[in-house]
């Protein structure tokens, strides 16, 4: 970790932040549309990650895909109006919150069906492995994602055949509205995989100098040729499963945990202390953020909705 | 020309695509053993165990492999061995292969070929027995094929292969061993393309599968004993489907049968019949007749199976009651042609 690293995540972090803030508004304005599942409080998941890949990686994710492609640099403009449904999305408007596709820039794509991005990547991992090159394949997932059939399949599948994938799991304690208690007696995903014999992890997710240096040394190792690798990252989720989910089950404390667990704020003042950014410059940071968020609401809201003829077309390739 | 089987044709495809482009790699259970029906016996040799992969059994997960290296530029074959065991499949094959190039505005495409194999006729139960192509005519984004012959299995695959969307390759386990003499090498045949096995101008018959040879032998009855004139079409490709040539063809005869393995309800010819009924609505001189599977699993009994499995008679039968329909004063099942509804 160094003052550039430090910044960069830093701004990554507020672009995500904001972003999600912006999105919850428009949200209850019936201004994005469809089910909304927002990573505050991921941020620094994403930012480690996605900040460490190159463009020829390939990053999967899942319904909680913003902060994700945002990370891996599909352009903020693209992902707003992708979520009001308008032509200039990343995918002109068809995909959605939850199915962000931007091949330019590595997202190959989110999955709505919980685990379903999982074998997917090991698809992408394995044409990589195939073609000799050292790319990557990284695809992000929650500790609910655990107890689906696609996981066990892709996780021995993965170390079978020693791909070059990095399982990165945001274990936030709860799938959808119920504790991880209540879905698996194993509390630790690190734990769920232990027997496949792979180096794996878990780390405090908002703790993003630790995901940071984890994945690190996975990825380096992953370029090389080795893999798989899971890093499982324990993150708090700031808002409820979905945007209007009532959170009936969420514990009243939560909201001092999240002071100990927010990852921006964390970060900042360990940024402040080892002077990599003064805290002139962290304002400054947040600042430009929002610019861009704002800027993107109005790129998004001056795109016209889809012509409905692109939709019969888009049905097949020729 | 060459004598060949099905399964041989298939091999022989698989082994030509994989030679013409390196990224055409084979995944599924046993596929380098040659599996079951040994439709890809030989690849492994030839190709490596990196290219034909066997794969434990994991039909979920090996699908979604599959189409995460279809988006990734390659082009695989995933061999489900049981049409059964797609339902473990479905979720990757509906949700992801056939979604991705709509759900990413046309930048994703899905160059997948799952070859899977059904049909009864083995005493294999009901769990190995199924015919379940119609579920899958049900998923825009999918393509759907089912060859009769060894000739059209090889023009077929080989245009899979090439095609740039998921295609789902449904072979028939019956066929697999008949021999069959064909074209060396095989033409490709376009998918989308129905073939009229048969001309005639009293009946068409719209077979698939195992029953295109049934029609084609309760044609031959019905000419021999009673001089009727039946056209036999295979339409061979149900998603794109070549309504046209079906609906020319009962436009001409005016009665029409259609005939699967697959249970009558939800089966594909009930969309068949449908479209041919717009097509040619004012055209037709009888309802169009139905011949298919009785709404019960696939029975397991030598004596069931047998049954239970529709075939020339019933063809035959449904001919006759479409070309009959009109003489009766009583409803035809009072006649024993058809049983009660």
């Amino acid at each position: 970790m160094d003052r550039d690293v430090a910044q960069a995540l830093l701004r990554t972090m507020w672009r995500i932040r904001l972003f999600e803030e912006r999105v919850a508004q428009l949200k209850r304005s019936l201004q994005v549309h469809g089910l909304i599942h927002l990573s505050i409080g991921g941020e620094g998941v994403a930012a480690a990650v996605c900040g460490q890949l190159r463009d020829d990686d390939a990053v999967y994710s899942g319904h909680r895909a913003h902060g994700h492609a945002i990370a891996k640099g599909v352009p903020i403009n693209g992902v707003m109006a992708e979520l009001m449904g308008r032509v200039d999305g990343v995918c002109h408007g068809l995909g959605g919150s939850m199915h962000l596709v931007d091949i330019e820039h590595g997202f190959m794509g989110a999955t709505g069906v919980v685990g379903g991005n999982l074998p997917l990547a090991l698809g992408t991992a394995l044409t990589q492995q195939l073609s000799g090159t050292d790319q990557v394949t990284a695809v992000f997932f929650g500790d609910g994602a655990v107890q689906a059939g696609h996981f066990n399949e892709s996780i021995n599948l993965a170390a079978l055949w020693k791909l070059p994938v990095i399982f990165v799991c945001e274990n936030n304690g709860f799938a959808e509205f119920t504790s991880r208690a209540e879905h698996s007696t194993v509390e630790r995903v690190s734990d769920v995989v232990a027997p496949y014999g792979f180096e794996r992890e878990t780390v405090d997710g908002s703790d993003v100098p630790a995901v940071h240096e984890a994945f690190a040394g996975y990825l380096a190792k992953a370029r090389g040729g080795g893999g798989p690798y899971l890093l499982e990252c324990l993150t708090f989720r700031r808002r409820g499963h979905y945007e209007g989910d009532p959170e009936k089950y969420r514990d009243p404390e939560a909201e001092q945990e999240w002071l100990r667990r927010d990852p921006i704020a964390r970060l900042t003042e360990r940024a402040v202390e080892a002077d990599w950014i003064g805290s002139g410059g962290a304002v400054m940071i947040e600042r430009e953020a929002r610019e861009e968020i704002e800027e993107a609401v109005r790129f998004a809201r001056e795109s016209p909705f889809p012509d409905p003829a692109i939709a019969p077309a888009l049905v097949y390739a020729e | 020309m060459i004598e060949t089987t099905f399964v041989e044709a298939i091999a022989r495809t698989l082994a030509s695509a994989m030679r013409e482009d390196e990224r055409v790699i084979v995944l599924g259970e046993d596929v380098a053993e040659g599996g079951p029906y040994l439709a890809t016996a030989g690849l492994a040799d030839e190709f490596g165990r990196g290219r034909v992969r066997n794969t434990p059994i994991s039909e979920g997960a090996v699908c979604g492999v599959a189409v995460g290296a279809a988006q990734s530029g390659f082009k695989p074959v995933v061999e489900i061995m049981f049409i059964d065991f797609i339902t473990l499949a479905v979720d990757q094959l509906v949700n992801q292969a056939a979604k991705a190039r709509f759900m990413s505005g046309g930048q994703l495409s899905v160059p997948l070929v799952l070859r899977t194999q059904g049909g009864s006729g083995q005493r294999n139960g009901a769990q190995h027995s199924q015919s379940l192509e119609a579920w899958l005519t049900h998923v825009p984004g999918l393509k759907v094929v089912m060859p009769s012959s060894a000739a059209d299995a090889a023009g077929l695959l080989a245009s899979a292969i090439a095609d740039p969307n998921p295609v789902v390759f449904v072979e028939c386990k019956a066929l697999y061993f008949r021999r069959e003499t064909v074209p060396d090498p095989p033409p490709a045949v376009p998918i989308g393309r129905a073939n009229t096995l048969r001309r005639g101008k009293d009946v068409t018959i719209v077979a698939l599968s195992r029953l295109v040879g049934d029609a084609l032998q309760a044609a031959d009855r019905l000419a021999s004993d009673d001089g009727i004139e039946a056209e036999v079409i295979d339409p061979r490709t149900l998603v794109p489907l070549d309504l046209d040539t079906l609906a020319q063809s009962v436009k001409r005869t005016g009665r029409a049968v259609i005939a699967h393995e697959a249970v009558n309800a939800g089966g594909f010819g009930a969309e068949l019949a449908a479209q041919l009924q717009a097509a040619a609505f004012d055209y037709l001189e009888a309802p169009i007749q139905r011949v298919g599977a009785p709404f019960t699993p696939v029975p397991v009994s030598p004596p069931l199976e047998d049954a239970y499995r529709p075939g020339a008679t019933e063809i035959e039968s449904a001919a006759r009651v479409a070309l009959e329909w009109g003489e009766y004063d009583a409803e035809p099942w009072e006649h024993g042609a058809i049983a009660a509804p």
